[in-house]
């Protein structure tokens, strides 16, 4: 299977690989998957606490190429988006931009999980509600 | 000048070597006939042609000629032993002992044959992944018909006992059938030593085409019979019906022929890039070998890098590398190397495996290319890797609950 330009351009230029400081009140950590399944991604947001505008995105990813690109990618979006804004990014939208094919699909979810993930973390820190998201309906 | 891609994937298929080609070119011409056809020069030239194959291809197992039962590969050599004794076989009993590590010819084979009223007992190998001979012996019963046990794994390459598993199987009264596709032209095996009563084996693992093979079927002490799964004109006496592939067969014939006088020394000079390339890799931290380090082919290793994953590893320099990873993330299942947890690595362990496999014009400039290319990769990703940076902040991984999808 040939990978797409863009996901062997994001695995061999990753984009906002590194760790943010998770102790910080204002940065949310996601870190969804498990070895078991060849796939672990652990995606950091700091977010702007006056303007809730995420101020950096960080990522690290074990798995395969697909898994590193939509990871990467997720990271690009979230810089300057609102925190708001960010729970919008849907894993369909990270599947074209990457041309993923079917069986790469849980790749993005994941990415889409991870960003979720984050950002409740960043709100149960910040004493807000975490919000509840309906399944993904592709694992 | 180092020539890119390199070829490293040895165990999935072989390039056919130059003279095996220019022994089989002419059987597509000129000398076309049909083996079968007995009553014309055309049918008496590729029968011949078959006869020498069929003596070079026996010679190198230490068969005899009438023994060789020619096939289309490895797989129908799997299905026609295993099913073919059942078959033959069925007064005497139904119950057949394999292993968990086996090819999926001869694991699908017996499953089908499950439903159709055998018993298979499927045996756990040891984490070296070599079987157990007194669990082994322990599973033997009176209505065990066939012992199917591999010569030598395709994903970790350890050669299994099989001259201790026939003895106990002749004690027994049990016949013996190895998938013998692995070993077959890379180490010397003869049937007669080892005590084989049935061998697949095929072409393309050797250096010949593709889309032959043969079936190894004892004549002598005890006489072996199967029941053919292809019926038709009673070709191969009567065991494998179908007009023969006859340069296939050449092809094959020469391919074992140049085996037979270069193995040994084959076996030397690779083994002695495996063992480079196998050392320098394993120098990198967290790096595991798989499989028993003795008992195994010269030319395979199968190595782990932890806390990077095989299909993302490989990604970084498949386009120059062609080698396979027990990961099978591109697989519906998501599913890893099921010969790998068998030997009971875990699933993290098993989809960070990288399958190595040198072959017959495999150069050192490429081992050294290789090496350089997989340890820079694998310090990459483990920079990428959140596993690697809790490993490194001394986290344990397994203490973490994990979201299983």
């Amino acid at each position: 299977m040939a990978y797409s330009e863009k996901v062997i351009d994001h695995y061999q230029h990753p984009k906002n690989v590194g760790t943010l400081d998770k102790s910080k009140n204002n940065v949310g950590t996601g870190l969804v998957g498990a070895p078991e399944c060849g796939d672990v991604m652990r995606l950091q947001i700091e977010v702007d606490e006056a303007t809730g505008v995420i101020r950096d995105a960080k990522f690290k990813t074990f798995g395969c190429g697909s898994a590193i690109a939509s990871s990467s990618l997720a990271t690009e979006w979230l810089k300057g988006k609102s925190v708001e804004d960010a729970v919008k990014i849907d894993n369909m939208t990270i599947v074209e931009e990457l041309n993923l094919p079917p069986v790469k699909i849980h790749c993005s979810v994941l990415a889409e999980d991870a960003i979720k993930a984050a950002i409740n973390d960043y709100r149960k820190k910040n004493g807000l509600e975490e919000l509840q998201f309906e399944e993904s309906a592709i694992h | 000048m180092l020539k890119l891609p390199i070829y490293l994937d040895h165990n999935a298929t072989t390039p056919c070597d130059p003279r095996v080609v220019e022994a089989m070119v002419p059987y597509f011409t000129n000398a076309f006939g049909n083996a079968a056809s007995r009553n014309h020069p055309f049918g008496w030239q590729a029968e011949e042609a078959v006869d020498i194959a069929r003596e070079q291809v026996a010679k190198l197992i230490g068969a005899d000629p009438k023994e060789i039962i020619f096939t289309s590969g490895a797989t129908e050599g799997d299905n026609l032993a295993i099913k073919g004794v059942y078959e033959m076989y069925a007064s005497k009993g139904n119950h057949i002992i394999t292993c968990n590590i086996e090819h999926k010819a001869v694991l699908d084979t017996c499953r089908h044959l499950e439903k159709e009223g055998a018993e298979i007992t499927y045996l756990n190998v040891k984490p070296n992944g070599l079987i157990d001979l007194a669990q082994l012996e322990a599973a033997i019963k009176p209505s065990t018909i066939l012992i199917a046990i591999m010569y030598a794994n395709n994903e970790i390459g350890t050669v299994m006992p099989i001259p201790e598993i026939s003895a106990i199987a002749r004690t027994h009264g049990v016949l013996v059938f190895t998938d013998g596709v692995q070993a077959v032209g890379k180490i010397p095996v003869d049937v007669k030593n080892d005590g084989i009563d049935l061998m697949a084996f095929t072409a393309h693992k050797m250096y010949g085409p593709k889309g032959v093979g043969a079936l190894y079927v004892r004549r002598k002490n005890p006489r072996v019979k199967v029941t053919a799964q292809i019926d038709g004109g009673g070709h191969e006496r009567g065991m494998r019906s179908g007009t023969l592939n006859v340069p296939g067969i050449v092809g094959f014939g020469k391919a074992c022929e140049i085996c037979m006088q270069e193995m040994e020394a084959d076996a030397k000079r690779i083994g002695l890039l495996r063992d480079k390339l196998e050392n320098a890799l394993l120098k990198i931290e967290e790096s595991y070998l798989n499989g028993d380090k003795e008992s195994r082919l010269p030319h395979v290793s199968n190595i782990s890098f932890k806390y990077v994953e095989g299909e993302g590893l490989m990604m970084g320099f498949n386009k120059n590398i062609a080698l396979s990873s027990g990961s099978a993330c591109t697989s519906a299942s998501l599913e890893p190397s099921y010969v790998l947890k068998a030997l009971g690595l875990g699933d993290d362990l098993a989809h960070s495996s990288l399958r190595f496999g040198l072959g017959r014009f495999t150069t050192e400039e490429q081992i050294d290319y290789t090496i350089e290319q997989v340890t820079n990769t694998v310090n990459k990703l483990r920079e990428m890797s959140p596993l690697w940076e809790m490993f490194k902040e001394g986290i344990d991984i397994n203490t973490i609950e994990w979201a299983h999808h």
